[in-house]
């Protein structure tokens, strides 16, 4: 298991508020990994500064084999990079049709020019379709989004991710307002993503932290309290303390 | 080809009628029919192609990209000013060398050079070409031009803005400010496009004094025809497919687009640039048909109108905004124009040249809160397959939880 993405000693502080404090994190490729802590402990934060939504003001954060920065990459670099985010809030483009929600987050070259001259291909096409049957969706490709249900939408969403071919997925609250054989469902198909890529969840929810069965990081006020299998930091004290215990 | 009509049946109706609309008005037109219409009616009729040209490019930033440009306006006056320059400058080389013909002495390049100079910028007290004026004797280069200043103006305006990320109203203002200083240099004599003056006499093509107007204005009305289907067909293929998945991408979410991968500033230079360029070339086939231009032609109220007529036609489809630019432009000519009927009132009379403009404010407001679907959303009477849901989120967690009122069921 080789490190994909290092961050250290990382701080972002708003209006003199600490988000993140002092943080260190290192995920490897393949892994899982679910992420959990109190309301305000800085796991949205977090994922901001992976996908460079947020400059932290100290610190380094590192990427792949040949470790580079992705402080000095835009968005859409670190997006092309290979890392992948889905939103808690699901959003896709209600405007357009689930399969061209798809097709946008499909892995091609992203370049205005790339994609002017884009011409359908039926190996993208079969993609969407395997996509579109992963998530549940096959019979609604050519639905406008927008009138989908929320479980509907956080499918979509999770699809478009997977058609990203992300080398880390980041993924926030997923189960949210899920039935529980979707969670099911959801919990399946994030392990098998883990066996070939780094995934990263954000979860309230123990039972599915539970359910995905793996390494559980502990954020409080910025920075990480516990680390290591969900029995182990349940019977940590300060975590206890700060979250469970509440 | 056949496969993109079948994807967009619109644009194939669009052309359909356009080309109809040309036949009737060649049927009708003085140089090559009936002489139904007048000269100066079918000179209105090309213009309002040009005017239809650009408001399908307004309609392409705005209202699929969501960037609300005021300020495209600048593009086409400047596209008009490109094509005015060698106009004025090869006609009024054509009458020098016709008067110094007679001249005892062969006339010298220079003193010919001179001379135009002398003609053209006479105006403002002046003689000598400013170098804004280096490519104006040659055609070719002056047409490249056309292309290249709109253009490179808005490459370069856009690149500024849209790296510093500025978005929304700010950039409308960005927009005003850059057409309203444009305007107030050109107004500037030194600026070498003769001030207020501006240019004139652009109807008349030089070497084609025997021409009449009635068949030069048949001409242009083919031009701008040829164009307006061409640039149509153009904007169609760039908002169908791939392509207009991003960009509506970016108008609904950008931050979204973003963390897709999509390096969203280049896709709105590009879109800029683009009808930037389209809207100069719509310009240089409009003011060879109105005859002058000014730089009060670019003063930021001429974006602020094309943004309405857009929005009165519909903004999302291309034909909505060309067919708002066409009622609009036409309505104004006529109210303005001393077409429509003074209304007296007993105690006031309604003078529509002095009320046109109240009253285009007032049908842009009842159309923004009654139809903001505007004249193109008659069109979703007849199909329903352009519907877009006009809600954002969602109202519950059911199957099909799309409403158009909130909590109640749809019937």
């Amino acid at each position: 298991m080789s490190t994909l993405l290092e961050m250290s000693g990382v701080s972002v502080s708003f209006d003199g508020f600490k988000a993140i404090n002092n943080l260190s994190f290192r995920i490897g490729e393949p892994e899982l990994r679910a992420i959990i802590g109190p309301n305000g402990a800085g796991k949205t934060t977090f994922m901001d500064i992976i996908t460079g939504k947020t400059r932290p003001d100290e610190g380094r954060v590192l990427w792949g084999e040949k470790s580079v920065s992705l402080l000095k990459m835009s968005e859409s670099q670190i997006a092309r990079a290979g890392v992948g985010r889905k939103f808690q809030k699901p959003t896709v483009f209600e405007a357009q049709t689930v399969r061209e929600n798809l097709a946008m987050a499909l892995k091609n070259k992203r370049g205005p020019f790339d994609v002017l001259f884009h011409s359908k291909t039926r190996a993208g096409a079969e993609r969407i379709e395997a996509i579109a049957a992963e998530i549940g969706l096959s019979d609604q490709l050519g639905r406008i989004s927008g009138e989908l249900s929320h479980g509907q939408k956080q499918w979509l969403e999770i699809g478009m991710l997977l058609a990203q071919d992300p080398r880390l997925l980041l993924v926030d609250e997923p189960a949210a307002g899920m039935t529980p054989a979707e969670r099911e469902h959801t919990t399946d198909l994030l392990r098998r993503a883990a066996t070939k890529h780094a995934v990263v969840v954000v979860e309230h929810d123990m039972e599915f932290v539970r359910r995905l069965d793996c390494k559980v990081t502990v954020l409080c006020e910025g920075s990480v309290l516990a680390e290591g299998s969900l029995d182990h930091v349940t019977a940590n004290q300060d975590v206890i303390d700060v979250y469970l215990g509440r | 080809m056949t496969s993109f009509f079948a994807r967009n049946k619109s644009a194939a109706w669009f052309l359909l009628a356009l080309a109809l609309f040309v036949l009737l008005v060649t049927v009708l037109a003085p140089a090559t029919g009936t002489g139904f219409l007048s000269t100066s009616f079918v000179k209105t009729l090309g213009k309002t192609l040009c005017l239809m040209l650009v408001a399908v490019a307004m309609d392409v930033v705005w209202g699929y990209t969501g960037i609300l440009s005021l300020g495209h306006m600048a593009f086409f006056g400047l596209g008009g000013y490109m094509i005015g320059m060698w106009l004025m400058y090869a006609r009024t080389e054509l009458i020098i060398a016709e008067s110094l013909r007679a001249a005892p002495i062969p006339p010298t390049p220079e003193e010919i050079h001179d001379a135009i100079g002398q003609q053209i910028f006479g105006v403002v007290g002046s003689a000598d070409f400013p170098w804004l004026w280096g490519f104006a004797h040659s055609f070719p280069l002056q047409l490249a031009m056309v292309v290249l200043v709109p253009g490179i103006l808005a490459l370069v305006f856009g690149w500024l803005a849209f790296r510093s990320r500025v978005t929304g109203v700010y950039l409308s203002i960005l927009t005003q400010a850059m057409t309203l200083a444009l305007s107030l240099y050109l107004f500037q004599n030194e600026a070498g496009l003769r001030g207020n003056n501006g240019l004139s006499g652009l109807q008349n093509l030089p070497g084609l004094d025997a021409v009449p107007q009635s068949t030069i204005s048949i001409w242009f009305f083919w031009g701008s025809a040829l164009a307006l289907g061409l640039g149509y067909l153009l904007f169609a293929w760039v908002v169908s497919g791939k392509m207009g998945s991003v960009i509506r991408g970016i108008r609904d979410n950008e931050n979204r687009v973003r963390f897709l991968g999509y390096h969203v500033e280049s896709y709105k230079l590009f879109i800029f640039t683009l009808t930037g360029i389209i809207s100069g070339l719509a310009g240089a086939l409009y003011y060879p048909q109105a005859g002058i231009i000014n730089p009060a032609e670019i003063a930021p109220i001429a974006s602020i109108y094309l943004a309405v007529w857009v929005a009165i036609g519909g903004r999302g489809r291309l034909y909505g905004a060309a067919l708002g630019a066409a009622v609009v432009s036409l309505l104004s000519s006529w109210f303005t124009g001393g077409g429509a009927p003074n209304i007296n009132l007993g105690f006031y009379t309604i003078n529509w040249t002095d009320w046109w403009l109240v009253l285009l404010g007032l049908s842009f407001v009842a159309v923004t809160l009654l139809a903001p679907k505007g004249i193109g959303g008659i069109f979703d009477l007849f199909s329903r397959r352009h519907a877009v849901p006009e809600r954002v989120g969602d109202f519950g967690p059911d199957q099909g939880a799309r409403r158009t009122v909130e909590g109640e069921e749809e019937k």
